[in-house]
């Protein structure tokens, strides 16, 4: 890696070229883009795809207050108090989003919702959290984006559209490349499409399996069924929409493989049936390797949801919906995650980091956050910072900020910044409410082992 | 008594480039806000290329110009990128998983009276 100013005509919009830089618009993480910077914008962003690009590209600085206190412009040391001051006095906070941050950031978010005893939740609720739950119950077959690249000549896509979702995800580690044991790159491979939509990825793939609606349980059923030599009939064909012909020709095809992966998408984990769908994909994954290496692992979305997990797990050991208030972790997704919370109207305060719920959560889960002393950080206006008592706008992790995410395939990666932003970090921000909950907890009981009573302060007791 | 058809709210690149020139951009709001339909139940429903159609379920009502999905959608099936009106017609209901059913919606659909 290395940053290289050079000069310009232009003196003071000195040319700036950052090598190896990374994009965290998808969970793919592509860590190297070559951007070329010009004063406070890129202007060029070598390798990225489309969307990649567009992160590049749009991240320039907006003109917006540092910081909005009930929809009024506030300074960031006015905003900190307020939101310091919302959670001391919060009863049952939640913290939300977290998977576009860096994982210092979320370490620090981690940290504010233990002290205050809050609800911990991330937007891998919402999206691979089916999945969180189907790894407790069979486990995960997996390996890196590395391994696929030099050894995968089996791909099944199931539920997703990387060719729109994850445009390099098919160049650079799973569909195209030459690898170390297919040599001959997209030649040496199968790919199959299982999806109920023909997307453009179907047009990449050999084989597109277009199964009905809501039938992905029973086709992965189907499948484990023919790994395991079991004759099916008919009914297959009538529930899935897939010729049983066919599905026996995809198991020859898998177990002939040296390396396969299923690769799945929220086609999988939103659809009813959620993380029994999950179970049933990663199942057949783990049955599969009785006959050869295969493994399964989910397309994730968002830059670092893959962080969110793991910073969330390795505090917690859950990875999302979990409830800190009597002081040790308790796990419950539909109990403790953001949807079901809000939309029982149960928490009093929330905490939104880089994430929008307003815009995508279920109406009465909306209802409730607006009605609630709602905290944003988010480097762009939303709809969520529109109806928050107290919106931060910050710096964009990557583009301004160093810091590691975590891809993927769970493989840490460090950010390279292109220039700075005048607008602080989600981590300075968060690290500021921390320090000034923890100052006043601290104080509170002082004060009460000095009038000798002797009192806890965690959770949600202290009084601002 | 109209059909039901069943709505998968997804990801796509042109809501992925947009949504970072800003969620308040006209690409942006078209994108989410554009619902897709396979022609031939366009043509039996006599729905116009980018005519308006109510889309509703018990959960919710929204207002939505349609167009053809080119081939990617078979019958009975409807495409809407993710946003604020898939989130409308979304349950609050997770079934103890925390999340809401997102993908494969029950839904009806007419064209709004001229
Ligand atoms: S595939 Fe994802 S991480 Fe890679 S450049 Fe494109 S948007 Fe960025």
């Amino acid at each position: 890696m290395s940053i290289a100013e050079q000069p310009t005509n232009k003196t003071d919009n000195p040319l700036k070229i950052v090598e190896d830089a990374t994009c965290t618009f998808c969970g793919c993480v592509c860590d190297d883009i070559n951007l070329t910077v010009e004063g406070n914008q890129i202007t060029k962003a070598q390798n990225a795809c489309v969307l990649g690009k567009a992160w590049f590209f749009n991240h320039h600085i907006e003109e917006r207050p540092e910081a909005l206190i009930d929809g009024q412009p506030a300074t960031y040391e006015q905003a900190i108090d307020r939101a310091a001051q919302i959670l001391l006095e919060s009863q049952y906070a939640i913290t939300y989003g977290l998977s576009d941050t860096t994982c210092e950031a979320q370490r620090v978010a981690v940290a504010i919702t233990d002290w205050i005893g809050g609800c911990l939740d991330t937007t891998t609720s919402v999206c691979h959290g089916p999945s969180g739950m189907a790894f407790q119950g069979v486990g995960e077959v997996t390996c890196s984006l590395g391994e696929l690249k030099n050894r995968a000549d089996y791909l099944i896509y199931w539920g997703g559209n990387p060719a729109e979702s994850h445009p390099r995800h098919f160049t650079k580690y799973s569909l195209m490349p030459k690898g170390e044991f297919v040599p001959n790159g997209r030649k040496d491979r199968t790919a199959v499409l299982i999806d109920v939509r023909k997307t453009k990825t179907a047009k990449a793939v050999d084989i597109h399996l277009q199964l009905k609606p809501r039938s992905d349980f029973e086709l992965a059923w189907a499948l484990r069924a023919l790994a395991k030599g079991l004759e099916l009939d008919d009914s297959v064909e009538e529930k899935t929409g897939i010729p049983l012909a066919q599905l026996k020709e995809v198991m020859e095809g898998m177990k002939k493989a040296k390396f396969g992966a299923i690769l799945f998408g929220m086609g999988v984990t939103m659809t009813r049936g959620k993380h029994l769908n999950s179970e049933a994909v990663l199942a057949l994954a783990r049955d599969m390797n009785k006959h050869t290496r295969w493994v399964a692992k989910p397309m994730r979305g968002h830059g670092n949801v893959t962080g969110a997990d793991n910073v969330v797990s390795w505090s917690t050991g859950y990875p999302f919906g979990i409830h800190l208030g009597r002081g040790y972790p308790r796990f419950n997704p539909g109990e403790f995650t953001s949807s079901d919370v809000l939309g029982r109207g149960e928490a009093d305060a929330a905490l939104i980091v880089a994430s929008d719920p307003y815009s995508n959560f279920s109406q009465p889960a909306r209802d409730h956050l607006k009605a609630i002393n709602t905290i944003v950080l988010d480097p762009k206006l939303s709809e969520t910072a529109k109806i928050a008592k107290v919106a931060f706008t910050t710096s964009t992790y990557g583009i301004n900020e160093p810091g590691t995410v975590y891809r993927m395939d769970d493989i840490p990666i460090p950010l390279r910044p292109a220039f700075d932003s005048p607008y602080r970090s989600d981590y300075d921000i968060l690290k500021a409410i921390e320090n000034k909950i923890r100052k006043h907890q601290l104080e509170a009981v002082n004060a009460g082992l000095k009038a000798g009573e002797f009192r806890i302060v965690s959770g949600c007791s202290s009084a601002w | 008594m109209t059909d039901i058809f069943i709505l998968i709210p997804g990801r796509t690149s042109k809501q992925g480039t947009t949504l970072n020139e800003g969620k308040y951009t006209e690409g942006y709001q078209t994108e989410i806000n554009t619902l897709k339909m396979n022609p031939d139940d366009m043509e039996r429903l006599d729905i116009a290329e980018g005519e308006e159609v109510r889309m509703w379920n018990e959960h919710g009502s929204v207002v939505v110009p349609c167009c053809t999905g080119k081939n990617e959608l078979p019958p009975g099936l409807l495409f809407i990128s993710y946003g604020d009106k898939s989130s409308q017609l979304m349950p609050g209901e997770t079934h103890g998983t925390g999340m809401p059913d997102s993908k494969g919606l029950d839904v009806q659909i007419e064209k709004i009276a001229t």
